[in-house]
């Protein structure tokens, strides 16, 4: 595979170890770290933050029956401890989607319920809570994403393909977080269609006059 | 309030110890290592939660379901990749985020266990080390900037609302946790 060249950005992980990101960018994020152990080594430092925070967060009186009470909710639940020296997990075995991917699409590629974007782009917007949403891409190879500005964050996971903006290039395993206000024409590599996992916690303003009037129909 | 203020500062050894009980518990389901535990973890892990919003009723029935989880989930606590300080905080946070917000959290795909996937016990004590620098550092950062960080982790801030730098040492952390994953990457070759 391609060598990762842009990865999640320190405040960005902060906000995954403390659990308080959107849900459509947590789905970004898991899929990123489930493709580079770069991220996930840095992710356990930010959760090492998060321990020496609990271990100063100071101590509440637990009731005096709490040990007990513990020992009895072990006991009820049907999880008895059990020592797992082989775990053993499906892995993906030439599917495209990392395992968090496939399980907000229910499968891998050939399960995507792809509609038309305009100008030959397709997406799938996956279903999470409403404070952000995350849509697959597929843009044909050598098109363009319509140019847009953000009112929010804007972070994009390529998965296949490669694109290029005004910035930089983005191949297989590459994320780029966008701040508000940044305007950027992603446009799709020749030679491969690119797909592209990609969450906004505002709604995309494109600055075309056809996509802008398309926009409430497409739900982005 | 019933949240006591900060605990005495305390030598990474103490980790070394909770690492020892929490494997007393996977292995043995040691109930005296067990309760050791508890008496540590369970009123920090209330205060967490009660720092996180939540009220002293709902703190304590969580910070026991968080324990009980403890004991379930032992089998899964790998000493190489994390303090047991860290492994608890994480439980609390999905505990938190399950409560609190009601939203489904993506993770990332888990990794192959490798056959044997015991850290030697060098590499344990070299994180307990690492994770105990960490915990002095975040202390001795300007009261401002440490309010920031412990704000971010109860959950206070958005992601927008995130410094970028903290001046807190990642770096020795995430290098030892890099060399674990590659160690289990290649065990499963
Ligand atoms: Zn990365």
């Amino acid at each position: 595979m391609h060598t990762i060249a842009h990865h999640l950005t320190d405040p960005i992980l902060t906000a995954y170890a403390a659990g308080t990101l959107p849900e459509a960018f947590n789905l970004v994020v898991a899929t990123h770290l489930s493709l580079c152990d770069e991220c996930r080594s840095q992710l356990a430092a930010h959760e090492a933050v998060g321990g020496a925070v609990l271990e100063d967060a100071g101590e509440a009186v637990m009731s005096e029956d709490a040990l007990d009470a513990c020992f009895a909710r072990i006991a009820s639940s049907p999880d008895a401890p059990i020592r797992v020296g082989h775990n053993h997990h499906a892995k993906r075995k030439g599917g495209l989607f990392p395992e968090p991917l496939r399980d907000y699409v229910g499968g891998d590629l050939d399960a995507v319920n792809w509609r038309p974007a305009g100008l030959g782009v397709r997406q799938a917007i996956l279903s999470t809570s409403k404070n952000a949403s995350v849509r697959l891409l597929y843009i044909p190879a050598g098109a363009e994403v319509p140019d847009h500005g953000h009112n929010g964050t804007e972070m994009t996971l390529v998965l296949k393909g490669a694109f290029r903006d005004e910035f930089a290039r983005f191949g297989a395993g590459d994320i780029e977080i966008c701040d508000p206000n940044v305007e950027h024409t992603p446009v799709a590599e020749p030679g491969e269609d690119c797909i592209c996992l990609a969450a906004t916690d505002a709604p995309l303003k494109f600055s075309g006059l056809l996509p802008k009037i398309a926009q409430p129909f497409l739900r982005i | 309030m019933a949240v006591a203020s900060k605990a005495p500062r305390r030598s990474g050894e103490d980790d070394l110890q909770w690492t020892a009980l929490l494997l007393r518990v996977r292995d043995h389901q040691d109930r005296e290592a067990f309760a050791r535990l508890f008496r540590h973890f369970a009123p920090r892990v209330k205060a967490f939660l009660m720092k996180s919003g939540a009220s002293p009723s709902l703190a304590e029935d969580c910070a026991q379901d968080v324990m009980a989880t403890v004991w379930q989930k032992a089998h899964l606590f790998d000493p190489g990749r994390a303090s047991v300080a860290t492994w608890v905080f994480t439980i609390a946070r999905n505990r938190r985020i399950d409560l609190l917000r009601k939203d489904r959290r993506a993770e990332p795909e888990d990794l192959p266990w490798g056959p044997e996937p015991e850290p030697d016990q060098a590499e344990v004590m070299e994180l307990a080390q690492d994770t105990e620098r960490l915990r002095v550092a975040l202390q001795q950062l300007p009261e401002k900037q440490r309010l920031l960080v412990e704000r971010a982790y109860f959950g206070d801030l958005s992601h927008s609302e995130i410094a970028t730098e903290t001046g807190l040492p990642l770096g020795t952390i995430k290098s030892r946790i890099r060399l674990a994953l590659e160690r289990l990457r290649h065990e499963m070759k």
